[in-house]
């Protein structure tokens, strides 16, 4: 039997996040909506009259070279955990025929 | 949640690095402890590692109308201690200073504080706490995570205020918390039904490693090694 708990789980988070989308459909960067709260947070310290002291060492120099970044970031994640979750599950299988085997040999050597 | 470059005052990037450090080297210390003890356990620092690289970078958008990212410290905070995560969270914060322009050298130390430091120790007191009421793994790890990331949110909005007490701490803290907690609420939702996802498949999967790391008591675990899954 599949364990359905992980499947509602995950729809539930697709629906967290497209929930927003379709409330403020239509509405985009340019009316204020969908910045980054960090921006917002920068703004908000710009409003007082500070001026940020250092810059950063290196700036994508695109929106579209800052999505592959954090298109890489993402992906190395899920890499590691792909792999590690795939080799455990593929261990805990092995146990698990391991057992079913033995079981198998001792029923077959008391019928004997 | 992150400060960027620049935006906090020389003194309180000095200051917030001097909080960080000790930790971090404590951190260091942890993990290679846990990993002496117990070598089985590397793959699943690697995961919890790999699950703050991953959430950190998905900006998601929520029902205020901005976006913000979850941070995934609650997985690690409980399988590793509140430490362990402060170095995991260096690591994830300098590779997005460095090549994202997101946060900074000179406010690290303040991000490490709220994303590695503040968040992880939330998420790591709610773990005990719902251990200690006896509620079910899967309820305990969803809070946990939860709190670990909103935690962060507020512990940023509470540096920011601290920086910037303009015209009090008081009236700037409300400013800086409408701006991230509040965002946050439904992507730390998010996170921790994610969370939930990864923790139970683990647990499914190595109930062991979580009895040795004292995650989880022996009875959870055997009950957990049940459900291994078909033999395909």
């Amino acid at each position: 039997m599949v364990d359905k708990k992980p499947i509602i789980l995950l729809i539930l988070v697709a629906a967290i996040v497209i929930f927003p989308l379709a409330i403020y459909n239509g509405l985009g960067e340019d009316q204020g909506y969908f910045g980054g709260a960090d921006d917002q947070g920068s703004e908000a310290i710009e409003e007082t009259g500070y001026e940020p002291w250092a810059q950063p060492l290196w700036e994508p120099p695109s929106g579209e070279i800052e999505s592959l970044l954090f298109a890489t970031q993402a992906a190395i994640g899920a890499i590691i955990i792909g792999y590690v979750l795939g080799y455990y599950s593929g261990q805990a299988k092995a146990r698990k025929r391991d057992e079913i085997e033995e079981q198998v040999i001792k029923t077959a050597k008391i019928s004997k | 949640m992150h400060i960027m470059e620049g935006y906090l005052p020389w003194y309180w990037c000095v200051f917030w690095y001097a909080v960080a450090l000790p930790v971090v080297a404590y951190g260091v210390i942890q993990i290679k402890k846990v990993t002496d003890e117990h070598p089985e356990s590397k793959p699943l620092l690697a995961v919890s590692g790999a699950f703050m690289f991953i959430l950190s970078s998905l900006k998601m958008p929520s029902v205020t109308g901005s976006c913000s990212h979850p941070c995934g410290n609650g997985l690690g905070a409980v399988l590793f201690g509140p430490a362990a995560v402060s170095v995991l969270g260096a690591i994830v914060l300098l590779f997005q200073a460095l090549l994202l322009a997101h946060g900074g050298l000179t406010t690290l130390g303040a991000n490490i504080v709220s994303m590695g430091i503040v968040g992880p120790l939330a998420a790591w007191l709610v773990w005990k706490g719902t251990n200690k009421l006896g509620l079910s793994a899967s309820i305990g790890i969803f809070l946990a995570a939860l709190a670990g990331d909103w935690l962060t949110y507020v512990a940023t909005a509470v540096q920011l205020s601290m920086a910037f007490p303009i015209p009090t701490v008081g009236s700037a803290f409300v400013k800086f918390i409408a701006i991230y907690a509040y965002t946050q609420v439904p992507l730390a939702i998010a996170e921790g039904l994610l969370t939930v996802v990864i923790f139970d498949y683990i647990m499914k999967l190595r109930p062991d490693i979580l009895r040795k790391l004292g995650v989880i008591k022996a009875e959870d675990a055997e009950k957990a090694s049940e459900k291994v899954p078909e033999v395909a």
